[in-house]
């Protein structure tokens, strides 16, 4: 709708910016708003996991699941603040925090073997046996100096994911 | 053609039938580089593909735009044009609007009082009874599009009456068939709409050989399917119109068409509909407003333009399978009406993608997986 940029206020832009670390812009604010009311079809202000799954290329994605106990009944500042690791300026702490959460599904601030285990079932699916995925993570994991009773924070995750780089950007479409 | 046992399995999931999405998504696995190497843990932990995906999807998607409507560029922003544009309103509502009521009324007024006698008395006489019909049915098309100045092109030579053709269109909203029918009388088959317009479809319409289903009914499916076998061997029946997309696109895209009009065999003749926004979007948002709704923005507006297209029939190529064919005809009509052909299924507005979508995704990362795990 073309009303829906005239809502934000400047202020209002202003104090999601802040929310975000000012990792878009005020332009890209605008078009994810728009964005934001055209999935929340009921404008109740939130987007509910039915509304998410509406849209078939995110309800195809093997990790859906798990990405809407965290996207699930988000406000528009908490929507842009979840999007902002995709952000090209995010740093790679930023997008390793936001990886490190979708494994820490109980929120306790670490990652245990059955943690990396579970997120493994879900992108093999079917096509994978759990003896197999087990095997797999094992050996992973010992060659990089850890154990299966190693529980990883986030530190690590900053350490093993940040010293490549992860390629994690999505652009913000502006009209 | 092919044995008896083939036909009957093909037929029964003709038309309404979902075509498979892999048949059109690029395969995945070949547009990403496959990563090499021997697996590590960074590779192990590092869901950004999966999570990039994602978030580009909930950012912006192709499905959602195909049925965005995009409303019309606001031309009363300053203080000269807006008394400009407060004048186009009283005009719109208050003289235009009557008067096309008027004309409408009049028209249901001048079809009523003869379809009926028309339909009851010449009971005897088929063959004068359905021509007389279907000249009733291109008229009161004629003044559907009369009530909302509809200024229509067409181009091409008009569609002709033989067996063993089909047209297809690309479909924005139902008043893309009452432009069509005003030319031609076509025999469509639409999805059974509620109320006051299903009340048209099974009493009038059907005069001119429609075939109506429903969406939701799997047993409907077989008996369509035989209708539309019948209906194009018959020499004197109406020619078939389908809208193989199945569902109403902005007319900014094509979605998947459906391969139901393109595996019976016969010719398929495009037909592209493009709609100008100057004064209104043609699109029918059907989750948002009735058909009833949707017809009286258009008959405040100033005008409905729109560009037809009759395009070249084509013809199912040897070793060309009814989904290439129906893609190639989608390409013809996208081209010719300048739409960007996007690889969903329309139907996917009512129900959620399969789960074999994700399934195909998940085998080729445990295959990449356990290929990596061997290598050293």
């Amino acid at each position: 709708m073309g009303s829906a940029s005239s809502m934000l206020t400047q202020y209002d832009i202003e104090e999601v910016q802040e929310h975000c670390n000012d990792l878009f812009s005020q332009q890209e604010i605008v078009s994810l708003y728009q964005r934001f009311c055209q999935l929340d079809r009921n404008a109740k202000g939130f987007i509910s996991a039915d509304e998410f799954l509406s849209v078939p290329e995110f309800a195809m994605n093997p990790l859906s699941q798990r990405l809407l106990k965290m996207v699930d009944g988000l406000n528009f500042k908490d929507f842009v603040a979840f999007l902002s690791a995709f952000s090209a300026r995010a740093s790679m702490q930023q997008k390793s925090e936001l990886i490190f959460k979708v494994y820490d599904s109980d929120c306790n601030g670490k990652v245990s073997f059955n943690d990396i285990l579970e997120v493994l079932r879900d992108l093999s699916g079917s096509f994978m046996s759990d003896e197999q995925r087990e095997k797999v993570l094992t050996q992973v994991l010992q060659e990089a100096g850890y154990t299966r009773e190693s529980y990883l924070t986030l530190d690590d995750f900053v350490k093993v994911l940040g010293s490549y780089g992860v390629k994690m950007e999505v652009e913000v479409p502006i009209d | 053609m092919s044995s008896p046992g083939k036909l009957n399995s093909s037929s029964s999931e003709l038309d309404l039938d979902r075509p498979n999405i892999e048949d059109y998504l690029p395969s995945g696995a070949s547009i990403q580089q496959e990563p090499h190497g021997k697996l590590r843990l960074r590779d192990l932990l590092d869901i950004s593909p999966t999570l990039t995906e994602a978030a580009g999807a909930i950012i912006d998607d192709s499905f959602t735009r195909c049925f965005k409507s995009n409303p019309p560029e606001p031309w009363n922003w300053n203080v000269y044009l807006f008394p400009l544009w407060c004048f186009g309103v009283v005009v719109r509502y208050f003289i235009l609007f009557p008067a096309r009521v008027l004309v409408l009324t009049i028209g249901w007024i001048i079809f009523l009082s003869s379809f009926i006698p028309v339909h009851f008395l010449l009971k005897g006489h088929d063959k004068l009874r359905k021509n007389l019909e279907r000249c009733l049915v291109e008229l009161i098309c004629s003044f559907f599009v009369a009530s909302w100045t509809g200024v229509v092109k067409y181009h091409g030579p008009r569609p002709s009456m033989r067996p063993k053709q089909v047209f297809v269109a690309n479909h924005t909203s139902m008043i893309d068939f009452i432009i069509l029918e005003q030319m031609t009388a076509f025999a469509v088959i639409m999805q059974k709409h509620p109320g006051w317009v299903g009340l048209l479809q099974s009493t009038i319409l059907e005069s001119v050989g429609c075939i109506w289903f429903n969406r939701s009914e799997a047993k409907d499916r077989e008996i369509v399917t035989k209708k539309l076998r019948d209906h194009v061997l018959g020499v004197d029946n109406n020619p078939l119109l389908i809208f193989p997309e199945g569902t109403c696109v902005n007319n900014h895209y094509t979605v998947m068409f459906k391969k139901g009009a393109f595996e019976l065999g016969c010719s398929v003749c495009p037909v592209a509909i493009k709609y100008n926004k100057i004064f209104v979007d043609a699109f029918w948002n059907s989750k948002k407003q009735s058909f009833t709704m949707h017809l009286l923005q258009l008959m405040t507006s100033w005008a409905v333009v729109c560009d037809v297209w009759y395009l070249e029939p084509q013809n199912i190529r040897p070793g060309e399978s009814p989904i290439e064919f129906a893609e190639r005809v989608r390409d013809i009509i996208s081209t010719r009406a300048g739409l960007k052909k996007v690889p969903w299924d329309g139907y996917l507005k009512y129900s959620r993608p399969s789960p074999k979508h994700r399934e195909r995704k998940q085998q080729s990362f445990a295959e990449s997986m356990l290929r990596r795990l061997e290598e050293k």
